[in-house]
């Protein structure tokens, strides 16, 4: 006779299904951030108070701070701050202007994409400091061979963002525009700027950096006052304190432009 | 005000897709164009319409439009093809911008057609907050707003689950009931041909030929009742029948491409 065999529980018995979902959903975490950046700039200093590091190498934080108070309450500091801002804001202005028209011109216009790609290709790669010495032979020692730089390098940037973001722009609604019989220019304005933004805006945030990199290379080439300058001096002098001061206030201004194109974006892209 | 199409031949490259599509939709007459995937129906709208120009041929309006009408050839969008950064109010406002329309009468037309769509409540909600249905009915308040002679609906309720399919298919009747309005309907599906339409145009797989024009022997108003259900059944076995064969062989032509 054949024996049952044994009963297995799991056949009766209800039991919770493993839940397998958890991981791949990356939060916030900004609290996080924030406290892996203290504890790196404790650790920092606890490395310079105790003598670990060399201060010539790597002054401590609070030694950066002295350096950056002082810097403030001599003027020194405000000087070189405008001086670079003034540069920047120009040179990004400029550019921005130039490529916004020039990315629409190429995203609107057959002829203007064959003839403005190429170019863009042709001229994109080059890096833009290396031209500043053309540019000061062209437009003389001054501002205008640093702004101009600034501009360029903000120009090719911003062309390809805008042509990139009227290419992106849904062509659904450019029909269903055209089939209301909405004159172009009002499709250009209602339709392809709104829907072209948000790639705009991205673009935005890599032309701010741009613009800093250029204006800190542009000064240290040739300048006597801005945050460029500032830094090729000081490590000159081997004041590193002043040095890492300099690279604190453009970190700090990145972080500035960064937060203005954050509020620009919630302002203007609520509806996504 | 009628709308011809007039030989209408078209290929993309060297494919064709429409070849000689002739008929005419009345004025107030709601015509659903049915056929294969693949047969052309949406690039003869986009023809019918004016998006598209026809390699051959041509679309024609005969007579005039509605006193009154800013649009009288007006699309409603399988996709909505809504304006994601505007709200409903100005998505629905949007074609009347750059018309003549002073602004207290665009307001007066945007709120009519907010309540004949019934989204009077929703008119500050944007695309994103709304239901597939929703978004619809918003795209046929912007319609609505130009006041066309005849809407070219290209699937309008393909992207819709079944019950909003059923409502919108009800405000569909309901709005083209009084004949002021005619209507250029696209489709897949022969049920929604049959319940709307006053004739149907099958077309043949691609290149889309008119294979047959079929009438619907009975008012809109008449579909509606119980014991008209099985003739709607039958006609829609019928349509199935025409375009079955050619179905398979374009579904097997799109599995070898």
């Amino acid at each position: 006779m054949l024996e049952r065999a044994p009963q297995d529980d799991r056949a009766t018995e209800a039991r919770p299904v493993a839940f397998r979902g958890a991981g791949f959903v990356p939060g916030g975490g900004r609290a996080s951030g924030w406290i892996a950046l203290l504890l790196v700039i404790a650790l920092w200093q606890l490395a310079g108070s105790a003598g670990w590091v060399n201060p010539l190498f790597l002054p401590a934080p609070s030694a950066i701070a002295v350096a950056i108070y002082k810097l403030a309450m001599s003027g020194a500091l405000w000087q070189h701050i405008s001086a670079s801002v003034v540069r920047i804001g120009l040179g990004w202005l400029l550019g921005t202007v130039a490529g916004v028209i020039i990315g629409f011109a190429i995203g609107l216009s057959t002829l203007a994409r064959g003839v403005g790609i190429t170019f863009i290709s042709a001229l994109f790669p080059i890096p833009k400091i290396a031209l500043l010495p053309l540019l000061i032979l062209w437009l003389g020692i001054g501002e205008e061979p640093k702004i101009a730089t600034i501009a360029l390098g903000v120009f090719f940037s911003t062309a390809i963002s805008v042509y990139s973001g009227v290419d992106a722009v849904p062509r659904n609604l450019i029909r269903m525009a055209q089939s209301f019989n909405v004159p172009f220019h009002a499709i250009v304005w209602r339709v392809i700027w709104p829907g072209a933004l948000p790639s705009i805006l991205a673009g935005f945030r890599i032309t701010a950096s741009v613009a800093l990199l250029l204006v800190v290379s542009a000064e240290m080439i040739g300048a006597q006052f801005g945050i460029g300058a500032f830094v090729l001096q000081a490590g000159n002098l081997m004041q590193t304190d002043q040095l890492l001061a300099g690279v604190v206030i453009l970190s700090l201004f990145g972080l500035a432009v960064g937060k203005a194109i954050n509020v620009l974006e919630a302002r203007l892209l609520h509806w996504r | 005000m009628d709308l011809i199409a007039d030989h209408i031949s078209h290929r993309f490259g060297g494919l064709d897709v429409l070849d000689r599509v002739s008929f005419t939709v009345a004025s107030g007459e709601v015509v659903a164009i049915v056929g294969p995937s693949g047969c052309g129906k949406s690039t003869l709208l986009s023809i019918l319409g004016g998006l598209l120009r026809p390699s051959e041929g041509r679309a024609e309006l005969r007579g005039a439009p509605p006193a009154g009408s800013l649009n009288p050839l007006t699309f409603v969008f399988q996709d909505f093809a809504l304006l994601p950064w505007c709200t409903v109010e100005a998505n629905v406002e949007f074609p009347l911008v750059h018309t003549a329309l002073d602004a207290a009468t665009r307001r007066a037309v945007v709120d009519d057609a907010l309540r004949r769509t019934g989204l009077s409540d929703f008119r500050g909600a944007y695309p994103k907050q709304l239901s597939g249905g929703m978004r619809q009915r918003v795209g046929i308040a912007r319609a609505l707003a130009v006041r066309p002679a005849i809407l070219l609906m290209d699937e309008p309720l393909s992207a819709l689950d079944s019950q909003t399919r059923e409502l919108l298919m009800e405000d569909f009747i309901r709005l083209l009931a009084d004949g002021a309005m005619g209507a250029v309907y696209v489709t897949h599906n022969l049920e929604e041909a049959v319940r709307l339409a006053d004739r149907i145009v099958v077309l043949s797989r691609r290149p889309g030929r008119v294979r047959e024009i079929v009438e619907i022997p009975m008012t809109r108003a008449e579909r509606g009742a119980i014991d008209a259900r099985g003739k709607l059944l039958a006609l829609q076995n019928d349509l199935w029948s025409l375009i079955r064969e050619e179905a398979i062989d374009a579904e097997r032509e799109v599995q070898h491409a």
